[in-house]
This record gives structure tokens, C-alpha cells and sequence, in this order.
């Protein structure tokens, strides 16, 4: 009796084990396929079996993607808009939901209310009056127009928030009686200790908005003008089935920087997705 | 301790009625001036434009002419758009039920694991495909899933299976987006389920094991209802997200073969930006965005009966 359940247990441990790797090979292996064949010539690319472990890495595909398109500056572009986009909701989110947590002010529920109702609405089915107010502002065709559109966030806005409030009172009112201006307090004392919560929502940003296709495609249309990942795909399109290891180089390219990021800043990449959690 | 201090506070701010508030007031709206600038310009005024652009005909240069309901009624006489609501709705449960129950499973499988760097390994590997951008994705992937030269109908033609027509056949294409998404996406109801999971009280998991509960009853009798409050949660994101679904059959297939994988936001796409109809297309996305309101309410309805509130 007890012999048989121990090797049912056992059983059940070893092919559990057995399923978590084979996921766990299923996770990686299109991005090891996709670096690896950005290292073949592309005479060879599409020749099956893959190479799974390049044994002849080929870096020439590299440079011919510089060549091909002007990836250095959609390389530019995606650097500029995301750069700002994350630099202005720190901002923005910082200072408004310091706001809605420690400061009274009349109003103050029903604004934040309708913030949160705003954060129910999915982009896409409002981008066509968005589309519309860019071109009143005379931003069409530009990065900037991603820019201005994504500078407020009724997300990050709640975000910080809820980091601000669990954040003890006492030592605003300290600081005021002590005579320190309200913007004072804020920047001095509590800003300051925002650390963890600023560093989640701009890791948020930057992945998403790094990422994006959605906007810079209905945005943009100067090619001057594409970030990243509009520029690829139009570089696939161009090129065809013709050289995909020159494509592919480019798409390793275009990863490279998140998956850097995610090496020395993993845990607030987690954070960023358990925070909408405790909505 | 910190409720004692409020109610001191708030005493104090009675007897002495207010002095700052007028400051404080002022200062709070400066606070949330920007926000409440680009919340407004860009999202709040936008869903009311929304709205009252569906009940107008525009193609952007010449004035906007209203037309009532016009476009709703053209709406659901037209049948590819309403065929790509199918589509949408089809694609989009595929997504979140394949989603959540691997994403469980394999939650469940790596939180057994008791070392902390085997953990960390394979919650680093199953967020790897977040990192990518879904353009980048579909790019690889749809030569991963070329009907001649891709390397899964390789692999699959030394097992002796005939080539797969993955994305150029209807149900083909429909059925491998899902899985590409579903592939992009499984790391974030995974890292969600793993966090809470490791949240569950050891004492009641130890108690249920002197009771003599085996692996499965405890799953299922204790782990999942403790963290049914998560899966809700997750089940709504990734609907709201999968109803939008968008760059992968854009990029991949451009919405076909036909008409097969054309999504709601590739009709809204078509009509408003390559038609410029923008009426038309602002009438689609009331649409979906009411359809998607509709399903977060019955996932709500349907989590009063199901889901376990500690």
C-alpha cells in the first residue's frame, strides 16, 4: 500500500518535471531559433534541419540590416518616444496620484472616479477621436503625436497612489510643522521614498510602449518617422521570403534592449504585473 | 495606531476648522493639473467623441453630416463585420481558457519546486516571449509556421505528418494565432498564479495534509478557491485584451485567408482608416467596447457564484 503510493507520488513528481521542461522548451524555442538563424547566411536560412547551436555564426546579417533600412534611426525614433513617454508619466503619475492620496481637495472622489472609469476603455476604441485631436494638433505624421497622447495614464495614476497611501502620514505633518512648503513635503519626503513604485511603472512603459505597433502604425507614415517595430515589419514586407535571416537579425536587434533590461531590473517587471492585481 | 492618529488629526482640524485647506485645496489641483489635462484631451473626451462621432457620417475633410442611427443600423446588416465579432469573440475565448488553465498548471507544477533558483529559472523562461514585441513575434513566427520552409512542418514531416496548412487555411490561421498569442502571452497569468499561489497560508496546506488530503483535493478543494480572487482577475484582463486582438493577424495574414482571422479591430481598422469612414468605424468600436463591458459583467456575475472572498 504504501509502496504503491510513493510510486504514484513518485510518478507524479518525475512527470511533472517532464511537463515543466517541455513548456519550458516550448517558451524558448522560437527565440533560440530566431537568434540562431539571424547568424546563418541567408543562402542558408530557410534550410531545414535548423541550427540549433551556430557553429559558424555569420554576423553579416547585422550589418546588412543597417544597410537595408534606416534601422539606426527607427532605432532612434523608439529611443526618443519612449524615453519621453516614461520620463512624462513619472512625472505626471507622481505628482497626481501623491494628489489623490495625501491631499483634500472638493472634488476630489469624483475625479478620481472618473479616472478610474477611463481605465476601463480600451485604447482601441477610442483611437479614432485621438487620431482626430493629433491632426487639429498639427502632430500627424510625427513621434511626437505617440508622445503627447500617452503623457497622462489614469493607471500610473492609481498605481502611484496606492503606493503613496500606504505611506504613513505623520511625517508630512512633521515636516510642516517644521515649515516645509506642501511641494516641499512632497519632493523631500515622500517622492523620495516613491523609489520601487516609480521604478514599476516606468519598466510598464517602457515594455509597452517599446513594443508598440497599434498607434505608430495608424499615426505615422513617413518612413523617417517609424519606431522599431512598424519599421520590421515594413522591412519583412520589402523583403519578402528572400533574405529572413537579414529580417530576423533586425528583430534581434529591436529585443535586445528589454531583454537587457530584464536581466538587471527583473523584479519590477513582476511588480508591474502583480500591481494591477490589487485593483 | 495610524487610525488613532487620523482621528486625533481630524479632531483637531475640526476645533481649529480648516486652517490650511484653502492652501491645500490649491495645491491638490496644481497636483493633478497635467493628468487631468492629458487624461481629459486623451481618453475621457475621446470616449464622448466616440460616441457622438457614431451618429455621424465623416470622412475627415468635409463637414460631418448626422445621420441618427445610421451606422448602427448598417452595422448589423453588414456581414463581414459582423462576421469579424464572431471571429473576435471565438479567437478571444480560445485565448483566456488556454491562457489561464496552462498558465495554472504550470504555476502549480513550478510552485511545487522547493529551490529558489529552479523557481526563478522557469519564471524567468515563461516571461522571455513577454519581452518581444507582438511585431516582432508575428514576424518569426509566421516563418516558424511557413506552410513549405517552416521548421514545424519540418519536425512534423519526420514524425511522417503531411505539411500543416498553419496560416493558409481558415480555421488553420484562426486556430495558430491563437496559439502564438497564447504562447506571448502565457507569462503573465503565469507570474500572476505563481504569486499567489505562494500567498496560500502553509498552515491550512500542512492541515490538509494531516487530514490526508492527496495532491489533486487540495488543489482543487483549497488552492484554487484561495486564489480565485487572482484568476478572476486575470480572466478579465486577458478577455479585454484578446477582444482586441489586432497585430498578430494584421501582420501575419492581413485578416485572411478571406476573411478568417479579420477581427473587430481590423473591420474598425479598414473602415475608419483605409475607408475613412470615421462614423462607421466610431459605430464598430461602441460596439465592441459595449460587448466588452457586457462580458467583463457577466465574468463578475458568474465570480459571485465562484469565487472565494477571504
Amino acid at each position: 500500500m504504501t509502496e504503491s503510493t510513493g510510486t504514484l507520488a513518485r510518478i507524479g513528481r518525475i512527470s511533472g518535471v517532464v511537463v515543466l521542461v517541455v513548456a519550458a522548451m516550448i517558451a524558448l524555442g522560437p527565440l533560440l531559433w530566431t537568434v540562431t538563424t539571424s547568424l546563418r547566411t541567408p543562402a542558408e536560412a530557410f534550410s531545414n534541419p535548423p541550427q540549433w547551436i551556430p557553429l559558424h555564426p555569420d554576423f553579416s546579417n547585422y550589418a546588412a540590416v543597417f544597410d537595408r533600412i534606416p534601422i539606426g534611426r527607427f532605432f532612434f525614433n523608439s529611443v526618443v518616444v519612449t524615453g519621453l513617454i516614461v520620463i512624462g508619466q513619472t512625472i505626471t503619475c507622481t505628482l497626481s496620484g501623491y494628489a489623490f492620496a495625501m491631499i483634500s481637495f472638493p472634488g476630489r472622489s469624483v475625479i478620481f472616479g472618473i479616472f478610474l472609469a477611463t481605465m476601463m476603455v480600451p485604447l482601441q476604441t477610442i483611437i479614432i477621436p485621438v487620431f482626430v485631436i493629433i491632426r487639429y494638433l498639427g502632430l500627424s505624421d510625427s513621434p511626437l503625436s505617440l508622445v503627447v497622447s500617452a503623457l497622462g495614464s489614469a493607471f500610473g495614476t492609481f498605481l502611484m497612489r496606492q503606493y503613496f497611501m500606504q505611506m504613513p502620514r505623520e511625517l508630512g505633518e512633521a515636516a510642516r510643522i517644521d515649515g516645509a512648503g506642501h511641494f516641499q513635503t512632497f519632493l523631500m519626503i515622500y517622492a523620495k521614498m516613491a523609489g520601487p513604485a516609480i521604478a514599476t511603472l516606468a519598466i510598464l512603459n517602457f515594455s509597452g510602449f517599446w513594443a508598440e505597433f497599434y498607434r505608430p502604425l495608424i499615426f505615422l507614415q513617413s518612413q523617417d518617422n517609424f519606431t522599431l517595430p512598424l519599421g520590421l515589419v515594413g522591412l519583412q514586407g520589402n523583403l519578402g521570403t528572400g533574405s529572413i535571416s537579414v529580417v530576423l537579425a533586425g528583430v534581434v536587434l529591436a529585443i535586445l534592449p528589454s531583454v537587457l533590461l530584464f536581466i538587471v531590473a527583473q523584479r519590477y517587471f513582476i511588480a508591474g504585473i502583480t500591481a494591477g492585481a490589487s485593483r | 495606531m495610524a487610525a488613532v492618529t487620523a482621528e486625533i488629526r481630524e479632531a483637531v482640524v475640526k476645533r481649529r476648522g480648516h486652517p490650511s485647506s484653502h492652501g491645500e485645496a490649491r495645491f491638490g489641483f496644481a497636483m493633478i493639473g497635467l493628468s487631468v489635462l492629458f487624461v481629459a484631451v486623451f481618453t475621457a473626451i475621446p470616449i464622448v467623441a466616440s460616441l457622438g462621432l457614431s451618429f455621424f457620417s465623416w470622412d475627415v475633410i468635409s463637414t460631418p453630416e448626422y445621420v441618427g442611427l445610421k451606422n448602427y443600423q448598417r452595422l448589423f446588416t453588414d456581414g463581414p463585420v459582423l462576421k469579424s465579432f464572431g471571429v473576435t469573440l471565438g479567437m478571444a475565448l480560445a485565448i483566456v481558457v488556454l491562457q489561464l488553465t496552462i498558465g495554472l498548471g504550470l504555476a502549480v507544477l513550478v510552485n511545487q519546486r522547493k529551490l529558489v533558483w529552479v523557481r526563478t529559472l522557469f519564471r524567468t523562461t515563461f516571461y522571455l516571449p513577454l519581452l518581444a514585441s507582438t511585431a516582432a513575434v508575428s514576424i518569426f513566427m509566421g516563418y516558424l509556421f511557413d506552410y513549405k520552409f517552416g521548421v514545424v512542418n519540418y519536425y512534423l514531416s519526420l514524425l511522417g505528418i503531411p505539411n500543416v496548412p498553419w496560416l493558409t487555411s481558415g480555421f488553420g490561421a484562426a486556430a495558430t494565432i491563437v496559439l502564438i498569442a497564447v504562447w506571448q502571452q502565457i507569462g503573465f497569468t503565469f507570474v500572476l498564479f505563481v504569486a499567489s499561489l505562494m500567498s496560500v497560508p502553509t498552515d491550512v496546506l500542512e492541515a490538509a495534509q494531516i487530514d490526508g488530503a492527496g495532491a489533486m483535493r487540495t488543489l482543487f478543494r483549497i488552492k484554487i478557491p484561495l486564489i480565485s480572487p487572482t484568476i478572476l482577475f486575470a480572466a478579465v484582463v486577458a478577455l479585454i485584451n484578446a477582444m482586441q486582438l489586432f497585430d498578430q493577424p494584421y501582420i501575419m495574414t492581413k485578416g485572411g485567408p478571406g476573411s478568417a482571422t479579420t477581427t473587430v479591430t481590423i473591420s474598425m481598422y479598414q473602415k475608419g482608416f483605409q475607408n475613412l469612414e470615421f462614423g462607421y468605424g466610431s459605430a464598430i468600436a461602441i460596439v465592441l467596447l459595449a460587448a466588452i463591458l457586457v462580458i467583463t459583467g457577466l465574468q463578475f456575475l458568474a465570480a459571485r457564484k465562484l469565487v472565494f472572498y477571504q
